[in-house]
């Protein structure tokens, strides 16, 4: 399997890739900002504005041109996929520090952009919920109304954190009500409760999967991503989740739910598809991709963390190297490999 | 005896040059696991200094007695002789110290720091060169973890000479951050101690090549490393 001719593409610029980024993640943004209010907007402008402040920084301390690093877009598709991966509410620093993480430590101490082994916003949602777990794992609860004040006051530390923050979200809440061990609890049962359930998924989350997934095929119809990694991440997580659910449905949720969970579209479209830190050959991002979906699973359903995209797709990015060595397509002319 | 000469470049080796901990990068395990606090990392240096003096001492004065074939087994018994000794010694007298450092103090035996210097410098020296040998590469060691410490627990709990009362118990840590800081947890696990470290070569390695510029030298040929347990 290779990419067949032409082998003529577009000439097309970082910051052209990086401003389409942006716009295919705006029906998610959307169906986000829907949910859970205008905070998710605050988050985005704190996350870019500490990324362009931490990129700046560096540049300027490694003596590279400013301008020419700081308007390629790169910078600020890390800081919104951070926003979009932390939990809405979080308190400024947590975002802050994130995302200075990632670009001073993740990417720049690495040699900036194309030299960065791992994805940057995903190194940052590793770090800080390493770091602060319980702040990482508050959610607010679905159906919290709230105005852009009384958000941005909690956002900034200016009103208390109230209990109704402190929610988890509906992947997070099925696994620990399923884990509870005493058989109380099936799938069924839990998807009845429609405060926190829809139709497929989390209630409203599942749109906000659905916003992704639009914006991802729109990539795909531009050509800046390939079907490989997506397809590739989304059948796995659905072949794995749907083993189990055909095992045991009371205990495992079906694939659906799982698609529509937590980072999986988010994960499946724009972070896992990122062209530095993954496989390169076509062969390479499907094994990529598979895995991701693979240890996502895994570490969701059965790890202590709330979602395992982040860590999946981290694990994958230290195997990359190692995928793309051994996927080489043979050079032209030559039978074997080369 | 020694000159002057001499003494300022076993110092300067030992505290600057070929540093244990930013330069040679040896003896990593216990700088990852004990560098929660200064005051930790500080305790485990004064042993390690402790143990390397005298061993360095032991050595050189019986180098030329030892038979070349076997001299590492005779090295690491003479080590885990003093090593038993500073164990026993913190066991009775630093007890939650003790309790604190754990399995680091008795690995000491195994820390390539101390077999290294026995090896490649007291072997070869007679033995004051040896025994101030042996200190300052205990002091270059002290004062990196020290630094280490400080500022892993300053960034992970927002003290300084955290666990100080297990030393003097009239002591308290200080409070350097208000107490609401949160406490950044990933400057006291592992991969803090690994980021720091990696800073603090990165410091090291630039002082040497200002320094080097400022005496229009070429820069110093860097030390063969080679790091283990």
């Amino acid at each position: 399997m290779f990419a067949p001719a032409p082998f003529l593409l577009k000439d097309v610029s970082v910051s052209q890739v990086m401003i389409q980024v942006c716009v295919a993640l705006i029906p998610g943004i959307a169906a986000y900002a829907s949910l859970v209010g205008p905070a998710i907007l605050v988050q985005l402008v704190i996350a870019t504005l500490a990324a362009l402040i931490a990129e700046a920084v560096m540049l300027k301390v490694r003596g590279k041109p400013l301008a020419l690093f700081l308007t390629d877009g790169s910078a600020i598709v890390t800081a919104w996929l951070i926003a979009l991966t932390f939990p809405p509410l979080a308190p400024w620093w947590l975002v802050v520090t994130g995302t200075v993480f990632a670009i001073v430590v993740a990417k720049q101490l690495y040699g900036g952009l194309g030299q960065n082994p791992f994805n940057p916003a995903m190194v940052a949602f590793a770090i800080c919920i390493v770091a602060f777990p319980a702040l990482m794992s508050q959610w607010p609860s679905v159906g919290l109304q709230l105005s852009l004040i009384e958000q941005m006051n909690i956002i900034l530390g200016w009103a208390p954190r109230v209990d109704a923050l402190s929610g988890a979200t509906p992947l997070d809440a099925m696994k620990t009500a399923l884990k509870l061990g005493d058989g109380s609890f099936d799938v069924a049962t839990l998807l009845a409760n429609q405060d926190i359930y829809g139709n497929f998924a989390g209630r409203g989350w599942e749109w906000v999967a659905a916003g992704y997934l639009l914006g991802g095929l729109w990539l795909w119809h531009r050509k800046l991503i390939t079907w490989h990694v997506p397809l590739a991440f989304i059948a796995s997580l659905t072949l794995v989740s749907g083993a189990l659910w055909l095992y045991n449905p009371a205990q495992f949720a079906s694939p659906l739910f799982h698609i529509l969970s937590g980072g999986a579209m988010l994960g499946a479209f724009f972070i896992a598809t990122d062209p530095v830190s993954g496989c390169t050959t076509p062969r390479g991002k499907l094994i990529f991709g598979a895995g991701c979906g693979l240890l996502a699973y895994i570490i969701r359903v059965f790890g202590g963390y709330p979602d395992g995209v982040a860590f999946a797709v981290l694990l994958m990015n230290l195997s990359a190297p190692v995928i793309d060595l051994l996927t080489q397509p043979p050079v032209f002319g030559m039978k074997d490999k080369a | 005896m020694i000159s002057r000469d001499e003494f300022r470049t076993i110092a300067g080796n030992g505290i600057w040059k070929q540093n244990t901990s930013i330069a040679q990068i040896l003896g990593l395990c216990p700088l990852l696991a004990v560098t929660t606090n200064a005051v930790n990392g500080v305790m485990l240096s004064l042993a390690t200094i402790l143990v390397m003096a005298i061993s360095n001492l032991a050595v050189a004065s019986l180098r030329n007695f030892i038979p070349h074939e076997i001299r590492i087994p005779v090295f690491i018994l003479i080590v885990a002789a003093l090593v038993t000794v500073v164990d026993l010694l913190f066991n009775a007298n630093l007890h939650e110290l003790y309790l604190v450092l754990g399995i680091f103090i008795p690995l000491i035996v195994t820390n390539c720091i101390v077999l290294a210097r026995v090896e490649a410098f007291a072997n070869k020296n007679p033995p004051l060169q040896s025994t101030f040998d042996g200190i300052f590469m205990g002091v270059g060691m002290l004062w990196t973890l020290a630094l280490l410490g400080a500022m892993r627990e300053m960034l992970g709990n927002g003290t300084i000479l955290g666990g100080i009362d297990m030393v003097f118990p009239s002591l308290q840590p200080i409070q350097v951050l208000p107490e609401s800081y949160p406490g950044f947890l990933l400057a006291l696990l592992p991969p803090g101690a690994f980021i720091l470290l990696g800073c603090m070569i990165a410091w090291k390695n630039w002082m040497d090549a200002r320094a080097a510029e400022r005496n229009k030298l070429k820069p110093p040929t860097p030390v063969a490393t080679a790091g283990c347990s």
